[in-house]
């Protein structure tokens, strides 16, 4: 029993966590057809401002509950600004290469943040990890579990609850659902596909750095977070299939199970287990388990 | 045709630009190749803290100001002039960038390599263009085991001792030691510190258990399925050679948890954390330093100098990548300052060799002995202690000592084998 709760507990909140970082990359691609290589370093630039605004926020000696606050703050500020500036400042400027090109152009992009963040923050690592430990921790048959990473299975519930609301129930989830569906058509109808582009990019930057600023106060914030968790991030996203916020979801919870029951079970397994569902899905179903349908023009 | 204006400024201020960012270097500097992680995940932890002790210690060598016997200006009255590489990029990149610090910077010498992949991979180019070069990080037993050099020296030990010590050391402070699990990264440094670490602990005690090993993927910051695993399957102690931000976040995330209150963690590198994170540190915990480095290092002239000069500068206390940074500095020095002391003039490359081999120098972590790898490779003794907050601040207690002898094989005998037929010859207090 303690290691099935263990398993299932430890395989929900990677899978959690995974969500996190996914949504945003899955969100772009299904809008946007690009393939976003730059996720990773949102995730990074989200990390390290939660950092940097909690270590500031709590030096200022200020109750530390607000430090939950200063994570979000960060995921806002820095993925807005940074989001804006690369679609309007250069993606743009791309729009209607082919999807290969724009992988190019967004590894680019990347490295590039790579070396910002470098310039900006040093190579010294960052802590903030008060939120980490404030919330005391939970115990489950004999276990104990950090209440942090328990509120983070409820943050990405949210997060999917959101999407799923904006894309289906509004009406501006609605007119993204027809630019999904045929850009060209959608903009012939008057739908402003430009500005969807850049509300869909911001959107899906602000996710990412979210994802970053979330995860900081377990980590030790450091150089090259970001690139780590870009391939995971595909992994989940070509499980679940490319574009659908519900893939991702699915891709998230089988990674997160299956590399749960790998560590418990059979540790050498743990990094071959992921690449091994993703490579038994593409075999089976290479658009992907919920891959959104295409129509094809005539 | 003529070049216009804007060309021409451009091309005027481009050469402008290079001429101001080259050293200045005059025909009788040391011109030292300096290699070490400036970006990238091992920055932050060891390739950062690297260079600042070089750093500090090359200029402090230029003035002649540190203490005897290393008082003499540079190497051999020659004015040092360090050249910096990233070490980042992988093996084949070093590699190339070892040709272009001897054939384009004509560097005299290098000293570097923290990753034991560019370890094993710099010193054959080192022998085919006979350039002096002292590894002074990496841990791999392999690089004078299965090769001999010439003009390779590493001042710095192997992981084996690390483990070795680390199971002596866990032997004497838990006598009713039953179980023990291991949480490592899942490449060369993470394997082989588990295997010597169990091999040598199943040579001490062989109905020693082992719960759980867990081998996460470097880097992966990550760890709960791994706490858990390691809750469930519970042990007296928990081995793990993570270094740097893993070791960091398994910290953070197993303390939150209480992965520490009834296990006791055994960390060998954790001697490089313990100002970063010395409210999350359990009290208790085993840390080592790779060496007799940072709080472990003894009290010499040499190293009160270099922890006072250092905190002064960069405002913390050095840890082992910093120590081991100046034993190869100094090494190479004092080898080249004994050539010297046997001819007239400059010795040559192969006369520093020669002075290297086999010599026997204090560093600020105390004596260094090139007695293995025939001459090649140092041996130093190995130190763990327990962390414990001493008045607020980071400190260690059940601080025990082993001897070089006590945790190296002898000369003729790989490590593996001599870990694997009981540590034969070792000679332990």
């Amino acid at each position: 029993m303690k290691l099935v709760i263990a398993m299932l507990m430890d395989g929900v909140i990677y899978a959690s966590w995974l969500f996190v970082i996914a949504a945003g990359l899955t969100l772009i691609y299904g809008v946007m057809r690009i393939l976003n290589m730059a996720h990773g370093s949102f995730y990074a630039i989200g990390a390290y401002g939660g950092a940097s605004l909690v270590g500031f926020y709590l030096a200022g000696g200020y109750p530390p509950w607000g430090a939950y606050f200063m994570l979000l703050g960060a995921a806002l500020i820095g993925g807005t600004i940074v989001g804006l500036l690369i679609e309007r400042g250069l993606l743009r400027m791309m729009y209607g290469r082919d999807e290969v090109v724009m992988i190019l152009v967004t590894y680019a992009i990347l490295l590039i943040l790579e070396d910002v963040i470098k310039l900006i923050w040093g190579v010294d690592a960052y802590f903030a990890y008060q939120p980490y430990t404030l919330l005391g921790r939970t115990k489950l048959a004999g276990l104990s579990f950090a209440n942090y990473d328990i509120l983070l299975i409820f943050v990405s519930a949210l997060i999917c609850f959101v999407l799923w609301w904006g894309l289906n129930r509004t009406r501006k989830g609605k007119l993204l659902q027809a630019v999904i569906h045929d850009r060209d058509t959608a903009a012939f109808l008057g739908i402003n596909v430009t500005r969807m582009f850049t509300v869909t990019f911001v959107i899906g930057a602000v996710l990412g750095a979210l994802a970053g600023a979330l995860t900081a106060p377990g980590i030790s914030v450091m150089p090259g977070i970001g690139v780590e968790v870009i391939i995971l991030a595909f992994a989940v996203v070509v499980i679940g299939g490319l574009g659908s916020v519900g893939g991702a979801l699915l891709g998230a919870l089988i990674v997160g199970l299956a590399r749960s029951a790998a560590v418990h079970l059979y540790p050498d397994a743990e990094l071959f287990v992921i690449y091994g569902v993703m490579g038994l899905v593409l075999a089976f179903r290479p658009q992907g388990l919920f891959a959104i349908a295409t129509a094809r023009k005539i | 045709m003529l070049i216009p204006f804007a060309k021409k400024s451009a091309l005027v201020g481009l050469l402008v630009a290079s001429a101001v960012a080259q050293p200045v270097i005059a025909a009788d500097d040391y011109k030292l190749g300096l290699v070490t992680f400036l970006s990238g995940g091992a920055a932050g932890p060891f390739g950062v803290p690297a260079q600042n002790a070089a750093n500090l210690v090359l200029e402090t060598l230029n003035e002649g100001a540190l203490p005897a016997p290393y008082n003499v200006k540079g190497i051999n009255g020659r004015t040092i002039k360090p050249i910096y590489v990233d070490e980042a990029g992988g093996a084949t990149k070093q590699s190339s960038e070892y040709r272009n610090l001897v054939e384009r910077q004509g560097v005299d010498a290098v000293v570097g390599y923290i990753s034991s992949g560019d370890c094993l991979a710099v010193p054959a180019v080192a022998e085919e263009l006979k350039t002096l070069t002292v590894l002074f990080d990496c841990g791999t037993p392999r690089v004078f085991e299965d090769n001999s050099f010439k003009y390779v020296f590493r001042t710095g030990p192997t992981t084996t001792m690390d483990s070795v010590a680390a199971s002596y050391y866990i032997k004497d402070i838990f006598p009713n030691l039953k179980a023990v699990s291991g949480i490592n990264q899942n490449y060369s440094f993470g394997h082989e510190s588990w295997a010597d670490f169990y091999g040598s602990l199943k040579g001490l005690q062989s109905d020693i258990d082992v719960p759980t090993k867990q081998f996460p993927k470097i880097y992966a910051g990550q760890y709960g399925a791994e706490i858990s695993a390691l809750m469930v399957n519970s042990a007296d102690v928990i081995h793990s050679s993570f270094w740097g931000g893993d070791m960091e976040a398994f910290l953070l995330q197993g303390a939150a948890r209480g992965l520490f209150e009834d296990q006791t963690a055994l960390l060998t590198t954790g001697e490089s954390a313990m100002y970063r994170l010395s409210d999350q540190i359990p009290e208790g915990t085993i840390l080592g330093g790779r060496g007799p480095f940072g709080i472990y290092a003894p009290d010499n002239a040499l190293n009160r100098w270099f922890r006072d000069a250092y905190s002064k500068r960069y405002g913390t206390q050095p840890t082992y990548p910093a120590y081991k940074m100046v034993q190869g500095i100094l090494g190479l020095k004092l080898a080249t300052e004994q050539a010297a002391a046997k001819v007239s003039g400059q010795p040559t490359t192969e006369d520093v060799v020669s002075a290297f081999e086999y010599l026997e120098y204090e560093g600020p972590g105390g004596k260094v002995s090139m007695n293995m790898g025939k001459g090649h490779q140092a041996s130093m003794e190995m130190v763990y202690g327990r962390y414990a907050l001493k008045d607020g601040k980071p400190a260690v207690t059940d601080v025990r000592r082993y001897a070089a002898e006590c945790v190296n094989p002898s000369d003729d005998m790989p490590a593996n084998e001599w870990i694997e037929k009981g540590m034969p010859g070792a000679k332990c207090n």
